[in-house]
């Protein structure tokens, strides 16, 4: 039994030149070059969106928040200081922004998955079917991508926060942690259910179901 | 050790993360050999953490970077006179203030005596060798019966000649010697005046004999 992915053992790591390139562009946005602020949050882009998406669940909303993420970030670089990753620094804006406006647009109706269940680390699974290994051209169906997106929108957002960081956005525990205010052990209990709660939520599609061209074979239909 | 199906539940995403201690990493790897429930869970989390872990799941809407781009400009441009700067405007403007009223306190009245009240004129014209007199008590010339020569009791004021007294850096009484005294005809006083018109900071005016 081999553990994951490169992905999950590995801390996420700029390279070296990225860094550097990324100091320099900082030294210069506080020095008030703010022409190449927007190099800055380039590689960032998706981060931010991806983040803001996942505590909206609106495209329309998420975007907007995200671009305002940006606009504070910019009115406020000059209070970034550099014993903190910039990324990070970026994602908490981006969440703090987020979960405002959620706030203000009561937008939760239904409450969802896991809201009222506690971190004690206890979860215990509903299927025990068994999957196969799901190639990784399914999300080339647009279909399949809905159903996993679905999936995520149904969580508590406590959970979808921290999965998303994590096994969406590839932030470290650490990083998980510091961007959205709680302790590395939280990261981890979360991170666990999200997981749990997911795969129990997509093993009847992921497990076959989805792959079927059709639900019924021809001439048993049950009408 | 040995672990069973609950415990291996809570410690299945540690396992992923390769966060546990190899004596339970030992155990759990038991655990999957022996049961089918547990390895489906581990098998069916990988898949979870690998489809999500694809770029592909959430695309950025089309045109999101250029509209984030238009809308930092916008924001950028706007706040160049209320964002950032602000504080600094606000303080060179104060900065500004200062050093222009200092400049008015200083400059304008010392470079142009002629904006002096005309009482406050220089000499012009006083016999040279008009005896005067001063005290301690001020820089004023008087002549002499003057009822405006201020001095202690004890002290007898001092005589001298009025070029002597404007030697000293005295000026004359705007009372008694009123009529040395004329608007826009400059008698400098030794110390400062002396230097600016040897400065010629004094603008169509010309300097008196002796400067």
């Amino acid at each position: 039994m081999g553990s994951l992915p490169q992905k999950m053992n590995v801390q996420v790591k700029t390279p070296d030149a990225a860094e550097i390139r990324e100091r320099e562009l900082l030294r210069r946005v506080q020095a008030g070059e703010t022409q190449v602020f927007y190099e800055l949050v380039k590689p960032y882009e998706r981060r931010i969106y991806t983040t803001a998406f996942a505590i909206l669940r609106n495209e329309s909303e998420a975007e907007d928040a995200a671009q305002e993420a940006v606009l504070k970030a910019f009115t406020h670089i000059e209070q970034f200081r550099s014993e903190a990753r910039f990324s990070t620094w970026l994602t908490q804006i981006t969440v703090n922004e987020a979960l405002m406006r959620r706030r203000k647009a009561h937008s939760e109706i239904m409450e969802p998955i896991g809201e009222r269940e506690e971190d004690d680390g206890t979860y215990t699974p509903r299927d025990f079917a068994d999957w196969r290994e799901i190639p990784s051209e399914v999300l080339e169906k647009k279909e399949i991508r809905q159903k996993l997106a679905s999936a995520v929108a149904t969580l508590a957002e406590k959970y979808r926060q921290v999965f998303v960081l994590r096994d969406v956005q590839h932030l470290s525990i650490e990083e998980t942690a510091e961007a959205l205010g709680i302790s590395r052990a939280s990261v981890k209990t979360r991170l666990l259910r999200a997981r749990l709660m997911l795969r129990d939520l997509l093993a009847p599609g992921l497990g076959g179901a989805w792959f079927n061209r059709l639900p019924f074979e021809k001439g048993t239909k049950p009408w | 050790m040995v672990v069973n199906c609950e415990h291996v539940w809570q410690e299945v995403s540690n396992y992923l993360e390769g966060e546990v201690d190899p004596t339970l990493r030992a155990a759990m790897e038991v655990h999957f050999k022996e049961c089918k429930h547990c390895t489906a869970v581990l098998d069916g989390t990988r898949n979870v953490v690998q489809l999500y872990g694809d770029d592909r799941l959430l695309e950025v809407p089309a045109g999101f970077s250029l509209r984030l781009q238009q809308r930092l400009a916008q924001h950028s441009s706007s706040s160049r006179f209320r964002g950032i700067r602000p504080i600094w405007m606000m303080a060179i403007a104060a900065a500004a203030l200062v050093a222009g009223g200092l400049a008015l306190g200083s400059a304008t009245v010392f470079r142009h005596p002629e904006l002096r009240s005309p009482l406050a004129q220089s000499p012009h014209g006083v016999p040279p060798n008009l005896i005067v007199y001063v005290s301690d008590d001020s820089r004023v010339f008087h002549a002499p019966g003057c009822k405006y020569l201020h001095r202690r009791d004890d002290e007898p004021a001092k005589q001298m000649s009025a070029s002597e007294a404007m030697k000293q850096g005295y000026v004359p009484c705007v009372r008694c010697l009123r009529q040395y005294l004329s608007a826009g005809v400059e008698c400098p006083r030794p110390s400062t005046l002396s230097t600016q018109w040897a400065e010629k900071r004094v603008d169509g005016l010309s300097p008196p004999p002796g400067l």
